[in-house]
């Protein structure tokens, strides 16, 4: 079974000069355990295959299938709870809830998807280099210890994809590749399937494979 | 170059139009409030003035008989020996539909009036006028009330209170059934030289000094000072309301200042447009709340001149003037508002780094040190408020009191929330972690909504005590009326030759008849009532006493004491075992006082033996009747049979209890309307806090949004938390508002009116009030909850990708 299925994919956004066509017929497969990075110039539509996929955005047209089950086509709730159980999200920033703490906020998606692992999330936040700060609120966190906590929360829910948009583009080069390389272990060791959207080619090839998005298509890099 | 940044100045309002509206709507709510309440104070108290500057009496001396009553051969008497003395009758009357005072005066001796109070009438006006036959003067309003009376002939003129008919003194002696008599002699203050002491010619008169005090707006002091500082309240809240509008909106443009600055906008000169725009919005609201500000005034009139002769018997109209002085001293109070709520953000400006960053999070979320200085604060004022309970004394220090105590109380609102919180957030964090993210999300949200919270707290602890004080005020009054109305049918006559012929006439065909025969006084320096009483256990087995000596009855009839009102006894210090001088009478001790709500004046009952010898001349018209209650239609026909008593001089128990209910509701028709208005201020304060937040509401929830939370559940959980809010801060107003109903009962009350009541507790009104704010708390969160439901992906997802 795929952990992340993209099939056909349409997105295209209203403007006043009628329809801008995002996405056109975007298709793509990712096994569990895999890692794919996703490049492209800005503006490209990485950010919105990448929202479609966590369903976060209606497609137009196409299929997203997460673990097996369809993304697209469904209702809202059906979704969130896509969202909540199978999908882990990482974005550039302000990924963090600014009302509870680093430990409240690591173990908040797992708890939310009713697969809180007490050892598990304090296991990742050794590994996170976080074990410090539980008790810290996200205002008082530097961006690198901002995202290691969003890393930290995604993978504590044990998801079967990770989405990751940018998620060490805030960061200074060493920071980052911190970050990314937590990442890629953590995702490896839990088996769940990775997509990275990155402008870097440096950390794009340090992913199993990479996808490059040009005009709405999939080309090669 | 200014141009382009006015106009990226007014941008920002246009994307953010509902910011703005709560802006406008803060200031001229704040406006409105604070103006109508200056409206109807103004009204009122120019009303009083022209009351008492219609003769200038305020300021002369005057001569009185202790019976009420001087006869017109006294005036005569000293007009000889060369005294400027000046006639007034003052008497009730029914005229056409309704019951007026009616005031007689004689044109050509009436003293110049004193020009205080504005106008008043012109002397050669009035002589003119009220010299031709049958004619007089009346405020419109009166004139349509005694629409139809053929009497006389009145003319409109405003400076004549509402409720009295101003008449030529001759035409008050018709009028009032009273010929050749005369209710006071007004003394001139200039008098010649030479002239015999008026011992010599009128021993049997007293002479009065005006009372010094300003009378009517001395005694309404109380109910004025409380519609001001509601006033004020409205407007602090609503100032509030636009600090927060203008403080977000400045820190939402930080971008953009920080860019015209940038560009080479200089600090000086954007100060100025920020200056310029507040001023303009300033002008505005103010505008549109001088017009609500005018429209609820000219609403809650009625009300604030019924509740006004209720307690005091005061005449004020129910029509609103307008007075353009008024208007532009709102128009100052709105830029003032505008400027002191926008202070904190234009200084902020001034001071602001080119290059700082915007942090709209951290406006809205405010340090543990400054909810502590909160918490020190609200103690303080705490401590305050326990002192003036313990020491103070005196209606100041009584409202002194009040106000430490709701602001301690306010002050201290998010501090217990926050407690409160902590406690409900403990106990739910097991239940989930959408439950934990709950409690902590509305702990840290406690800052932008404290304000709005302390408003709703405020609103409703004001609601709680005010309405125990009118309740317990009703309950106790209700059991007053039993006992002091107990007779079952009342009657007056209308000369003292048909008194006599009732008094026969009604000695077989009733079980008694008991006197109701009074002279107006002056008891311990303040004006008051005597009563001759007669012995009967209709007084000894009923009357309210409060304290009494044990023969009290017994004294009383045997023409040794005195039996005094509360009123009287609390502001001369008189209880029992004390000596009372009864002018005209002697001196009596005081044998009991007795409870006698709705009359702001001292009273005091002689024996009836006591009474008529002192008094020959009392009027002795009116009488308690006691028979069997069935009898009394019976009666009642046959008196009307029999004399011709028109029904108005008859009146049963029943009817004289609906009456006194009636003049008891009226007391308080201003309350509700007042409570009404201070719940919608808070709800208003409650929606303007919510809709501006939610401006930076979304960046807060985008993340519980990706993790697999459906917008629909955060709006619900949103409006939840507001209710829950409001909820809490119910639990916090309760014990509040009984604090607030026990001040009021037992320092207010016996400051302003001079009793003391117990109190009462109606818990099935609290649960109907908090059922109320929670409603409110729903209406206000309901809009940006439904703005957060329907909120597209687009926007939420944007959090994410800008900077902020
Ligand atoms: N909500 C929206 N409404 C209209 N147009 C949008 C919306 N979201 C994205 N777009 C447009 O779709 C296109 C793709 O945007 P997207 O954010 O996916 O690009 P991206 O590849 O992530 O770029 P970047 O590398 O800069 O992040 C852009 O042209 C953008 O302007
Ligand atoms: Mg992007």
């Amino acid at each position: 079974m795929t952990a992340l299925a993209i099939t056909d994919l349409h997105k295209s956004f209203a403007s006043t000069e009628g329809p801008i066509p995002v996405l056109r017929g975007v298709s793509l497969e990712l096994a569990p355990g895999a890692s794919l990075a996703l490049t492209g110039e800005s503006g490209s539509g990485k950010s919105t295959l990448l929202h479609i996929a966590a369903g976060l955005e209606p497609a137009d047209r196409g299929e997203v299938r997460v673990a097996g089950a369809a993304m697209t086509g469904t209702d809202d709730d059906t979704r969130a709870r896509l969202r909540r159980g199978t999908v882990g999200l990482v974005f550039q920033q302000f990924n963090l809830i600014p009302s509870l703490t680093v430990a409240g906020n690591l173990a908040f998606q797992a708890r939310l998807a009713d697969r809180h692992d007490p050892d598990w999330t304090d296991a990742l936040a050794q590994r996170l280099g976080l074990a410090d700060l539980v008790a810290r609120y996200p205002e008082a966190l530097s961006g690198g210890q901002q995202q290691r906590v969003a890393v930290g929360r995604c993978l504590a829910a044990r998801p079967a994809v990770v989405l990751a948009d940018e998620p060490t583009g805030n960061l200074d080069e060493a920071t980052g590749d911190a970050v990314l390389d937590l990442l890629l272990e953590a995702c490896a060791e839990a088996g769940a399937a990775l997509l990275l959207v990155t402008h870097s080619p440096r950390l794009a090839a340090r992913c199993d494979a990479r996808l490059h998005l040009r005009a709405g298509v999939v080309a090669a890099p | 170059m200014t141009r382009a940044a006015l106009r990226a100045l007014a941008a920002y309002w246009a994307r953010a139009p509902l910011q703005l509206a709560m802006l406008l709507l803060g200031l001229a709510l704040a406006t409105a409030l604070w103006s109508g309440v200056q409206a109807l104070n103004t009204e009122a108290r120019s009303a009083y003035a022209s009351a008492e500057a219609l003769l200038g009496e305020a300021d002369l001396d005057r001569l009185e008989a202790a019976s009420g009553r001087i006869d017109e051969a006294d005036h005569v008497a000293l007009r000889r020996a060369g005294w400027q003395v000046s006639p007034v009758l003052e008497g009730r009357a029914d005229l056409g539909a309704a019951r007026v005072t009616v005031l007689g005066i004689d044109p050509l001796t009436a003293p110049p009036r004193t020009g205080a109070a504005g106008p008043g009438l012109a002397a050669d006006d009035l002589g003119a006028f009220l010299g031709g036959q049958g004619r007089g003067f009346a405020h419109p309003e009166t004139l349509d009330a005694v629409v139809g009376a053929a009497q006389v002939d009145l003319r409109a003129d405003t400076n004549v209170p509402v409720g009295t008919v101003l008449v030529d003194i001759a035409q008050a002696q018709r009028l009032l059934d009273a010929p050749g008599a005369l209710s006071r002699l007004l003394i001139a203050p200039d008098q010649p030289t030479g002239l015999p002491p008026l011992a010599d010619i009128v021993p049997h008169l007293d002479r009065i000094a005006p009372a010094g005090d300003g009378g009517l707006a001395a005694l309404t002091d109380s109910f004025h000072l409380n519609l001001t500082a509601f006033g004020l309240l409205a407007f602090a809240v609503g100032l509030f309301i636009v600090h927060s509008a203008v403080g977000l909106a400045f820190e939402q443009r930080r971008a953009m200042f920080r860019t015209l600055r940038a560009l080479g906008l200089p600090l000086r000169r954007l100060m100025v447009l920020a200056l310029a725009e507040l001023m303009a919005l300033a002008l505005l609201a103010g505008l549109a709340g001088l017009a609500l500000g005018y429209w609820v005034a000219a609403l809650l009139l009625p009300d604030v001149a019924a509740s006004l002769r209720g307690l005091y018997g005061a005449p004020v109209p129910g029509a609103l003037r307008f007075d353009p002085l008024w208007a532009l001293a709102g128009l100052g109070m709105a830029l003032a508002g505008a400027l002191a709520a926008g202070g904190q953000s234009l200084w902020r400006l001034w001071h602001m780094p080119v290059l700082a960053p915007a942090q709209p999070r951290a406006w809205a979320t405010a340090s543990a040190a400054a909810m502590r200085a909160q918490g020190a604060g609200a103690a303080g004022l705490a401590v305050v408020a326990l002192g003036l309970g313990i020491w103070g004394d005196g209606l100041v220090a009584g409202f002194a009191l009040l106000a430490a105590m709701l602001l301690a109380a306010a002050l201290a609102v998010p501090v217990l929330l926050a407690g409160l919180i902590a406690l409900v957030g403990r106990a739910v964090a097991r239940a989930g972690p959408v439950a934990e993210w709950l409690a902590a999300d509305a702990r840290q949200q406690l800052p932008g909504l404290s304000l709005a919270l302390m408003a709703l707290m405020l609103a409703l602890a004001a609601n709680i005590g005010v309405g125990t004080m009118v309740g317990s005020f009703r309950a106790t009054f209700i059991g007053w009326l039993d006992q002091r109305l107990v007779a079952e049918a009342y009657v007056t006559a209308r000369t003292e030759d048909e008194a006599r012929a009732l008094r026969a006439w009604l000695e077989p065909r009733t079980d008694a008849i008991l006197p109701v025969w009074s002279v107006e006084t002056t008891l311990a320096g303040q004006p008051a009532r005597v009563f001759g009483t007669a012995d009967h256990a209709t007084y000894r087995d009923h009357w309210p006493l409060l304290q009494s000596s044990p023969d009290a009855w017994d004294r009383l009839a045997a023409g040794e004491g005195v039996l005094i009102n509360e009123q009287l006894a609390r502001r001369a210090d008189l209880w029992p075992g004390a000596a009372l001088t009864i002018p005209g009478a002697g001196a009596f001790d005081v044998v009991a006082v007795y409870s006698d709500y709705g009359n702001p004046r001292g009273q005091a009952m002689l024996g009836i033996d006591a009474f008529t010898a002192a008094f020959p001349d009392a009027p002795r018209r009116q009488h308690a009747l006691r028979l069997p209650p069935e009898d009394v239609p019976a009666l009642r026909a046959d008196l009307q049979d029999a004399f011709g008593l028109p029904s108005t001089l008859i009146s049963d128990q029943a009817a004289a209890k609906a009456l006194s209910m009636a003049i008891f509701e009226r007391t308080f028709a201003i309350t509700r309307a007042l409570n009404v208005l201070t719940l919608s201020v808070a709800a208003v304060a409650l929606f303007a806090s919510l809709v501006t937040l939610s401006g930076i509401r979304l960046a807060q929830l985008a993340p519980l949004w990706a993790l697999g939370m459906t917008r629909r559940r955060l709006a619900v959980l949103d409006l939840a938390r507001t209710v829950a809010l409001a909820a809490l801060t119910a639990v916090i107003a309760l014990p509040v508002g009984v604090a607030l109903a026990q001040v009021l009962l037992a320092v207010i009350n016996v400051q302003a009116f001079g009793w003391r009541l117990p109190l009462q507790l109606f818990p099935a009104d609290w649960l109907r009030l908090t059922g109320w704010a929670l409603l409110a708390a729903t209406a206000a969160a309901a809009l940006p909850a439904l703005r957060l439901a329907r909120s597209t992906p687009g926007a939420l997802l944007r959090v994410f990708a800008t900077a902020r």
